[in-house]
Parts: structure tokens; C-alpha cells; sequence
């Protein structure tokens, strides 16, 4: 068997499930969907004793649209919430993001506080989460629940700030406000596979509709995802006259990729600039034309 | 994870029960038992073939309660009381061929036939949902199913047959 061998868990209850891992303690890890962990299991690069099987707590399946955002449950698949109308229609970045995300046979399995949790820098899920401001809870045995702030909770690769004994019981992404827009452009060396490069995008115009925050975050260029802040660059011009050039070259000079084996540094650093000055406009275009629906009010 | 000094595990069997194509079936097996060597090697459901067991091939592509999964990448024991579709499942139950896989034989859209068990349930799932995808939607749908021999032509060729095929039949 291509796993080391561990003490299989079950648990049908939250409750259950925390007091499982309060045991466990840092010998202990969830497994919901699996499509990253089990592939570390496989290649044995991971090999906790025990696994605590969380796709029986049917009480995480949840995908709830309130409170001005979006919340997932730690056992909401990424195909349910692709394919959720009313998450399409409060955040359309989730939606934009999880249509990159590896291939619809793994996202139907694979979970979006799973994709968090696994903290991968070259992830889609984990980008959208810092660019949103997002956070994720977390809950322990006889602890209560904490709120971690995305730009808190990816502490490094593959790592996050979720201790031992914790599950992050749930992920909230917040809405957008009005007058705002939002983008996911990346570029992978196949369909399907983790980006060289790409950037989530949200920019926001003030009432003239000129962009007055415009923030991005960047994949596979640190260890974390990387968030800048462009709105100086942007300049409080109008999307359409904005100098997308320049800030493409504000953020080659932000950031500080490194090279590997599917792309030196030096390119990284130009595609990342490239992509998400991309995203950018797109977002900011996007801002525009919310605005000119007239719907009026938050999406 | 540090794979030194982890406590000792008792590595204890559970006893599951699948309804594997309509039958039920049932095993026993370590919680570190993948899907696919399940359905291979407890229950001789030689079928569904095992390439890369890391999620990149697809051919290990079997129905998780009608949802195509990557077998490889799910524990037998977590799909404990679910129903799994494997390639044996597809033909009706005089063994005769499914739209699909009809589809797949008319296209020439196998060559060596490792891949194919993977596709015949990727492309199961993707035209039930879908009954007539365009060219973008069959080519994303098959996206995460490689192939080594084909070039995938006659494969793309096949969905749309198949969909063809399952239109004239209902």
C-alpha cells in the first residue's frame, strides 16, 4: 500500500471530530476531499498516525450566503460552490478562481477549506481569500472558535496558522462592495496544473468612477500569496485612461519570485506583472460596467 | 511532516460495504486501502487500471454515487456505504456496450485501452450532465484524463458521438 499505515478516524459530529483531534494533537490530521493530502500520503511526504476523516460530519456540507459574503463549510466541494447561483451572484470571484482549479474530476471532491488549509502559494483559493480579506475559522476542543484574517492565516508554504487540535471548521469570503469588480488570470504550463504566475484582482471606483482601491493578489511568487496594494499606481484615473503598463512595472518591481523548474525567476516576474496589470483592468472594467447596470447597491 | 518518531499504529481493519454496479459488496480493509486497489484487489474489479496514483492521469476515474472520482485518491473506507460505477458498470446488463462506449469503438478512440476505463466513466458523468457539450465543454470535461497514445482527436470525436448516440436513443 502506497500510504504509511495510520489510525483511521470517523467521526459523524463536530464535537466528536475536535475531541479526535484534541487526542491526536500534532500527531493528528483531517482529511476531507483528499486531493492534496492524499497525494502527499501516496508519495509518503506526509505520514501522520492518525487521519480524521471529517466527510461524515455532514453538518460542515454548507455553503451559505449572508452576513455580506460568502460561507463555506469545511466540506463544501469545490464543484458545489462553482456551481452555487446565489455564490455566483455575491462573489463571482470564488466562481472565476475554482474554474482554475485542477480539473472537474478533482473538484469534485476537493474542498475549498481543504484548498485553504493546504496552503499551497501556487494556489488559486488561497489568493482570492487574501485579496478579499477574507478569514477562516477555526475550532478546538473545549476552545471555542477563532476568526483568523487571511492575511494571518498563510503563514508560509503549505503552512497555515491552524495549530494542532484545530479544524477550520469554515471560510468566509466577503461581498463586494458597490461600484467594484474582480479578476482571476493566470497562466499554467497546461490546463489544469498550479500557475507559473496569475493574480486575483478586486478594484473598487469611488462615485466619479475613478478607481479608488485597486489591490491584487499574486500566486506562485513567495511563499505566501503576495498582496499588493496598486491604488497609488492607479492613480484615481478612470479605468479606461489608467496606465496598465505602469502598473505592471510596479509590480515586477514589488515582488520577488523564484525560479524553478517550469519558470526562472526573471520570467515569473514579468508574467506576474503582466497578469495581473490584466487582472487589474479587467476588474476595473468590470467596476465600470456594475455601475452602468444601475442596479444600485451591493451585489 | 516528519515521519520519525511518530507514535506507533495499530493499523486495525474495518469492515465496509460498497454497492459496487448495483451489487453489494463488502470488504475488509485498512484505512490506508486506496480506492482503486479496493475495487482491484479485494473485489476483482480488474477494470479500472491504476497509472500515476497521484491524480494526474485519470485512469483510475471511477462514479462516486454517479460523480466521476479519482479512486487513487479517495480511501475505500471513507466511500463506505456509497455507491461506486466502475468501467464494468457502463454496458447494459446483457454485457451490451454503452452510447459511450460504442462511441468510443466506432471513433477509434483507444488505442493501447489503459486510459480508457478513466474516460468511459469521465465522459459517462460528463454527458448525463451535459447531453450535447460544444467543443470547449467536451475538451475542459476530459481535460483531467490523459492520454498517451491518441492525441485525444478521435476521443473528442467520440463524445460527440456518444452524445449523438444517446439522442437517438431517448
Amino acid at each position: 500500500m502506497k500510504p504509511s499505515a495510520f489510525d483511521y478516524h470517523a467521526p459523524r459530529t463536530l464535537g466528536e471530530t475536535l475531541e479526535v483531534l484534541a487526542g491526536a494533537g500534532p500527531h493528528g490530521k483531517v482529511l476531507a476531499g483528499g486531493q492534496s493530502l492524499i497525494p502527499l500520503l501516496n508519495m509518503r511526504l506526509a505520514a501522520p498516525s492518525h487521519l480524521v476523516d471529517i466527510n461524515r460530519v455532514t453538518s460542515l456540507d454548507t455553503i451559505a450566503v449572508r452576513d455580506g459574503g460568502v460561507r463555506v463549510g469545511a466540506l463544501a466541494r469545490h464543484a458545489a460552490v462553482e456551481r452555487s447561483a446565489a455564490v455566483a451572484r455575491a462573489q463571482p470571484l470564488l466562481g472565476a478562481a475554482l474554474r482554475l482549479v485542477a480539473h472537474p474530476v478533482i473538484r469534485n471532491r476537493g474542498t475549498v477549506v481543504g484548498s485553504l488549509v493546504h496552503a499551497d502559494p501556487s494556489a488559486e483559493l488561497p489568493a482570492v481569500l487574501t485579496v478579499l480579506d477574507g478569514s477562516v475559522r477555526l475550532a478546538r476542543h473545549g476552545g471555542g472558535e477563532r476568526d483568523v484574517p487571511a492575511g494571518e492565516f498563510f503563514t508560509g508554504p503549505l503552512e497555515s496558522a491552524t495549530e494542532p487540535g484545530e479544524l477550520a471548521v469554515s471560510a468566509f469570503f466577503p461581498a463586494l462592495p458597490a461600484r467594484a469588480g474582480s479578476a482571476f488570470c493566470e497562466v499554467a504550463r497546461r490546463h489544469g496544473d498550479y500557475a507559473m504566475a496569475g493574480a486575483a484582482a478586486v478594484v473598487v471606483l469611488d462615485e466619479d468612477l475613478r478607481i479608488a482601491s485597486a489591490r491584487v493578489a499574486c500566486v506562485s511568487a513567495g511563499p505566501v500569496p503576495v498582496l499588493l496594494d496598486m491604488s497609488e499606481v492607479c492613480a484615481h484615473r478612470p479605468a479606461a485612461s489608467d496606465d496598465w503598463d505602469a502598473v505592471a512595472r510596479a509590480v515586477r518591481d514589488l515582488i520577488d519570485p523564484e525560479g524553478d523548474i517550469h519558470a526562472t525567476a526573471g520570467y515569473r516576474r514579468h508574467l506576474t506583472g503582466v497578469l495581473a496589470a490584466r487582472a487589474l483592468r479587467i476588474a476595473a472594467q468590470e467596476a465600470t460596467e456594475d455601475r452602468d447596470d444601475a442596479t444600485g447597491g451591493p451585489r | 511532516m516528519k515521519t520519525d518518531g511518530r507514535p506507533a499504529v495499530s493499523e486495525a481493519l474495518h469492515e465496509i460495504t460498497l454497492t459496487v454496479n448495483g451489487v453489494v459488496r463488502e470488504a475488509k480493509v485498512p484505512g490506508r486501502r486506496l480506492l482503486s486497489d479496493c475495487l482491484r484487489h479485494e473485489l476483482g474489479l480488474t477494470g479500472t487500471h491504476v497509472g500515476c496514483e497521484h491524480g494526474v492521469c485519470g485512469c483510475c476515474t471511477v462514479l462516486l454515487d454517479g460523480d466521476p472520482v479519482r479512486s487513487c485518491l479517495t480511501f475505500a473506507v471513507s466511500v463506505d456505504g456509497h455507491e461506486i460505477t466502475t468501467v464494468e458498470g457502463l454496458s447494459g446488463p446483457g454485457g451490451e456496450l454503452s452510447p459511450v462506449q460504442r462511441a468510443f469503438s466506432e471513433c477509434h478512440a483507444l488505442q493501447c485501452g489503459f486510459c480508457t476505463p478513466g474516460f468511459l466513466c469521465t465522459v459517462t458523468a460528463l454527458l448525463r450532465d451535459n447531453p450535447a457539450p460544444t467543443e470547449d465543454e467536451v475538451v475542459e470535461g476530459i481535460s483531467g484524463n490523459l492520454c498517451r497514445c491518441t492525441g485525444y482527436q478521435n476521443i473528442v470525436k467520440a463524445v460527440h458521438r456518444a452524445a449523438e448516440l444517446m439522442g437517438d436513443e431517448a
